[in-house]
Order: C-alpha cells, then sequence, then structure tokens
C-alpha cells in the first residue's frame, strides 16, 4: 500500500512540474510543429506525394507525433539526473518508500507528460488535412502511452547507471537522434539501402512510429509505410505486441538498476 | 524500546582499498544532541549515509530506533528526518508542494497532514512563503525550508549534516531555536555534523573521526579538559611580587611572559572571582582562556578542522579576483 503511495506521489510530482514549466509544454509544442512545416514545406514538392493518396507533411505527421513522444519520455531519464545533480535525489532515495516503486512512478509520470506532449501535437490534424476520429485519438492515447513508458524506462536505466548529467546528455543524444531518425518518422521504410533497412527494423522505436501511422494513416496490407520482417508484413497489433514486448523488458530491467544503486 | 536510539558496532565501509569508515563503534543515547566532528574526508558523510540507508556498509552492524540499517530499511527511513548540507529540495515546485510531497511519501496520514505543514513552516517563518517557488527563495529560507520537511514525519531522530554551513549568524540562531525546541518537545535525538565550534559545544557528547577511525567521544567540558587547564592572563603593579603570592596559594606554575603572568587552573570561570577578591593583588587586567574543541582538535589529529575549508576558499577566491585581470 505504502509502495502504491509511492508510485503515484512520484507521479503527481513529474505531472505537477510538467504542468509549471510553461516553457518546457512550449518547446514541447513549437520543435514538432517547426519540423513539420519547415522541413515539411520545404521538401513537400520536390518528395511529390508518398503513395496511398498521402502527401508528404500528412505521411511525416504521425511520425512527428511519436517524435514528440520520444522526445518527452527520453527528457524524463535527464531529469532524474538533475535530481542527482540538484540534492533532489537524496530526498526520494532516503524516502520510505522502495526504489522499485519510485522507478514505477518515474515512468508513469514520463509516460503521461510524453502522451500528453503527443496529445498536443494531435490538435494540428486539421491543419495537415488528416481527419482523426474521435475512436482514432482514443486508440492513439494508449499507443503512445506505450510507447513513452518504454522509451521513458530505457532513458531512466540509463539515468540510474550514469552519474553526470554531461555524459548522460552526450548518450542521449547519440542515441535518441540515431533512434528517431532510424524509425521511419522522416521516410518510408520500404526500398532503403540494406544496412539502413537493417537498423531501422532492430529500432524498437520504428514498431511505435508504424503502429502511430497505421492508426492515424490507416494500415491496408498493401500500404506503402508498412514494415516487413522476415517478408512478413507487420500489422498494427504485430507492431504493439513488439513495442511492450520491448517496454516490459526495459521497466523491469529499470526497476532492477534503479534499485540497486547507492 | 532499545536502548540506545542508534548503535553502531564495528562499522567498516571501503570504497576499492580506501577505507573510509574503518573499524567504528558508538551508540548514541535517545534524546541526546550527538556532535560529530572531523575534517572533511574523515569519514562523517559516509557514516551518515549508512546510518540512512544511502550506503551500505562493507562491514559491521548498525541499528536505528532497534531497526537494522541494511535489511530494515523502510523502518529506519521513517525513523529519521535529514537535513543536508546541500540542498535537496524541488525548486521548480513551492515550498507547500515539497513537504506535501514529503507528507505523502512519508505516509503522514491525511488527517493531520495540513496542519503539521502548517505548524512546521510557521516554526521557521515560510508560511507566507508557501506558494512560492522554491528557487526564488534565499539559501537561509531553502535550509529553514529543508528543516521543517525534517521535522514534518515526527522523526525520532533528525541528522542534521551541517545544518548552518554558510548561513548568516541571525538564521544560524533561528535553526537553533526550532531544534532546540523541536528536541524539548518531542525527545528528538539529534544527530549533528558541524564545523562551527560553538554549535559543537550544543551537543551532549561529541565524537571526533579522524581518517575513518572514532579518536575521541565525550561530553564537551571532558574533551576540552583533556588538552588541559584553563588558562589566565594577568597584568599586576608588581609581577613578582603577584607570581610569588599565586604560586603558594594556589600551588601552581606560574610563568612570566612580557609585563603578563600567565598560570593555569581547573576551573576559571569560579575561580576569577575568587581570586580578585582574596588574593589582594593589585591587578591591572585579567583574562581568561578556556580551551576550546577547536584546540582538542588540534591535540587529537594535528590539524585545524577548519584549515582545508579555508585554504580552499582562499583559493576559490582568487581564482576569482584573477579571473582575466591577471596580467599574463
Amino acid at each position: 500500500m505504502n509502495n502504491l503511495i509511492g508510485v503515484y506521489t512520484i507521479w503527481y510530482r513529474d505531472v505537477l512540474r510538467f504542468w509549471y514549466d510553461k516553457a518546457r509544454m512550449l518547446s514541447a509544442l513549437l520543435f514538432p510543429v517547426f519540423f513539420l512545416f519547415i522541413f515539411g514545406s520545404g521538401l513537400q514538392r520536390s518528395i511529390g506525394p508518398m503513395g496511398g493518396g498521402v502527401d508528404f507533411i500528412q505521411f511525416m505527421y504521425p511520425g512527428i507525433i511519436g517524435m514528440s513522444v520520444l522526445m518527452g519520455s527520453f527528457m524524463s531519464g535527464v531529469s532524474v539526473v538533475w535530481d542527482r545533480e540538484f540534492g533532489f535525489l537524496k530526498e526520494v532515495l532516503v524516502a520510505p518508500i522502495s526504489r522499485i516503486s519510485v522507478a514505477l512512478g518515474r515512468t508513469l509520470g514520463a509516460a503521461t507528460v510524453a502522451t500528453i506532449q503527443g496529445i498536443m501535437i494531435l490538435v494540428l490534424a486539421p491543419v495537415i488535412k488528416v481527419s482523426l476520429s474521435i475512436w482514432i485519438v482514443l486508440a492513439l492515447i494508449p499507443l503512445m502511452f506505450l510507447l513513452a513508458a518504454s522509451m521513458g524506462s530505457l532513458g531512466i536505466l540509463l539515468a540510474s547507471r550514469i552519474k553526470s548529467t554531461e555524459a548522460f546528455q552526450a548518450i542521449m543524444q547519440m542515441l535518441m537522434f540515431p533512434m528517431i531518425f532510424l524509425s521511419g518518422v522522416f521516410f518510408p521504410m520500404q526500398d532503403l539501402p540494406g544496412w539502413m533497412s537493417f537498423i531501422v527494423k532492430i529500432n524498437p522505436a520504428s514498431y511505435g512510429v508504424a503502429a502511430i501511422r497505421g492508426l492515424v494513416l490507416g494500415n491496408p496490407p498493401d500500404s506503402p509505410f508498412t514494415i516487413y520482417l522476415f517478408g512478413h508484413a507487420m500489422t498494427i497489433w504485430e507492431n504493439v505486441i513488439i513495442m511492450a514486448a520491448f517496454g516490459f523488458i526495459m521497466i523491469i530491467l529499470a526497476m532492477w538498476s534503479f534499485g540497486r544503486q547507492e | 524500546m532499545p536502548e540506545h536510539i542508534i548503535q553502531v558496532e564495528n562499522l567498516v565501509k571501503k570504497y576499492g582499498q580506501l577505507a573510509a569508515v574503518d573499524d567504528i563503534s558508538f551508540n548514541v543515547n535517545q534524546g541526546e544532541i550527538f556532535g560529530f566532528l572531523g575534517p572533511n574526508g574523515a569519514g562523517k558523510t559516509t557514516t551518515i549515509n549508512i546510518l540512512c540507508t544511502l550506503a551500505r556498509p562493507t562491514a559491521g552492524k548498525a541499528t536505528l530506533n532497534g531497526f537494522d540499517v541494511v535489511r530494515q530499511q523502510n523502518e529506519v527511513r521513517h525513523s529519521i528526518g535529514l537535513v543536508f548540507q546541500d540542498s535537496s529540495l524541488d525548486d521548480r515546485l513551492t515550498g507547500l508542494h515539497n513537504l506535501r510531497f514529503h507528507a505523502m511519501v512519508y505516509n503522514v496520514p491525511v488527517s493531520v497532514r495540513n496542519e503539521r505543514i502548517e505548524q512546521v513552516l510557521k516554526m521557521v517563518d515560510l508560511w507566507d512563503r508557501r506558494k512560492k517557488f522554491v528557487r526564488t527563495y534565499s539559501g537561509g529560507m531553502k535550509r529553514r525550508l529543508e528543516l521543517a520537511r525534517g521535522l514534518l514525519h515526527y522523526p525520532k531522530v533528525l541528522f542534521l549534516d551541517e545544518p548552518t554551513l554558510g548561513l548568516d549568524p541571525q538564521t544560524r540562531n533561528h535553526i537553533w531555536e526550532y531544534v532546540l525546541e523541536l528536541r524539548k518537545r518531542e525527545g528528538t535525538t539529534v544527530f549533528l555534523t558541524t564545523h562551527y565550534m560553538d554549535e559543537a559545544e550544543k551537543a551532549s557528547r561529541i565524537a571526533i573521526i579522524d581518517q575513518g577511525k572514532l579518536v575521541a567521544m565525550d561530553t564537551p567540558i571532558k574533551l576540552k579538559r583533556m588538552v588541559g587547564q584553563d588558562i589566565i592572563n594577568v597584568r599586576t603593579d608588581d609581577n613578582s611580587k603577584a607570581a610569588e603570592e599565586i604560586k603558594s596559594r594556589y600551588q601552581t606554575e606560574v610563568r612570566k611572559d612580557g609585563d603578563q603572568l600567565t598560570f593555569k587552573v581547573d576551573n576559571g570561570e569560579e575561580f576569577l572571582p575568587v581570586f580578585i577578591k582574596e588574593s589582594g593583588i593589585k591587578i591591572a587586567s585579567i583574562s581568561l582562556r578556556r580551551p576550546t574543541l577547536e584546540d582538542v582538535f588540534l591535540k587529537l589529529t594535528g590539524r585545524e578542522i577548519r584549515e582545508e575549508e579555508v585554504g580552499d576558499s582562499i583559493k576559490e577566491h582568487l581564482r576569482q579576483q584573477g579571473g582575466g585581470r591577471m596580467p599574463h
């Protein structure tokens, strides 16, 4: 019972901090918008239609949703390191709640904040001329949450091992940007060079992005945006299962690693 | 009820080959102020970290409030409050948020939560600022908020790790008032580390630690007695006559020191009035110097307790002064 309260408290703090940090909220909204409109408008004409009746901005839109969820959840790893730097982590570590509930609360907090960031991007749908029914929105929320929880626990796992903010940020950038760029946010995953196709397929974020894209743009079996794994066209559910499996492993590792630190 | 609120037996903590804490044992009594003195790197913080479950001992055993610090971590954590030397507040939230968070985590019953928060905030004079973000607080206010937070769950033992370092004298006095008041009211045991000797004097007992080992442990008075007696300097109209008089009357060595006489007595404060009244010597000036804990420390470890830090801060000062303005 006490541990449940612990999870709730840690989660609550993360959400509260996000609420009071208007600058972070604004940048969470603006950064993807810049990508979408500057990148999108710039390349739109030279790239032309993407197939499946979708133009480049529309193609990129679900990817950008995924990107803002990914970046939002990664950020919570940074905040663990910040807490260490500014001392607050000590207050958490001497509190009479288990480390496991701290890690879990952190993961859920990160996932909630990142999901809210994703939802903020959904507001742009009419501008992009993508129609989202209420059912698609309702299905997207748990999907974004799952993606965010997986990536958030990866961030927390790293943060519990890497003690300095500088090192953490360096590693984050080496990890986060390839993960985002090679997850199919900006280009379709078919007909890629072999090495790239390989990286895209071992990148867990790809399956999250593919699932979001499938929901937003529809995922008929002959869609040009489908991931083929060993010649098999992945359905939305199969993507979700891979994402969930990855997330499950990450959260277990994060709780284990967070619990062991001194 | 355990006999001692803290019991430490043969505690060892090694980092690689280096023993930060090297086989120390001591007990802390319920309700006392226990002072922990030592230079930087002596093992003070490591010991505190073990006692508050932040570090695991390499060997030995420690219990707090009857709970083992390794096997009963949650019970130990419930029993302690901490004020660290570095801030451990969430400065992106308000003072009130910080306390609410603490009350939730420490399971302070909902029915008394708000009342308790109000009580501790008023005690440290931060009630009016409770809705302001902590990052707008001054250093002294932050420390007071930490103290309020450390007291919120009525801990059995309050750890104060350099609680007043870098604070102005007025704030230091305030903080001590709160601590002493709480100790009187709740019987809270206080475990203190400090560099300020006048603060260390407030301790019921003091343990001096150097290079991971306990070198002495006693009441401040007895520790100071180890160093020697009180020293009296006196200047009179006729020093040689006075020296004879003092020698014969009090059987003590008298040393001529310029135009002064220096001699040692046991209980200087009580000795002085008697001496002035009954000796019949015409005294021009008189002064009493009592051995300080600083002297004790110097005698036991061969070092001044503050010298390292003073050295550092001078270096820091020079570095800042020199930045960009030094001729190359």
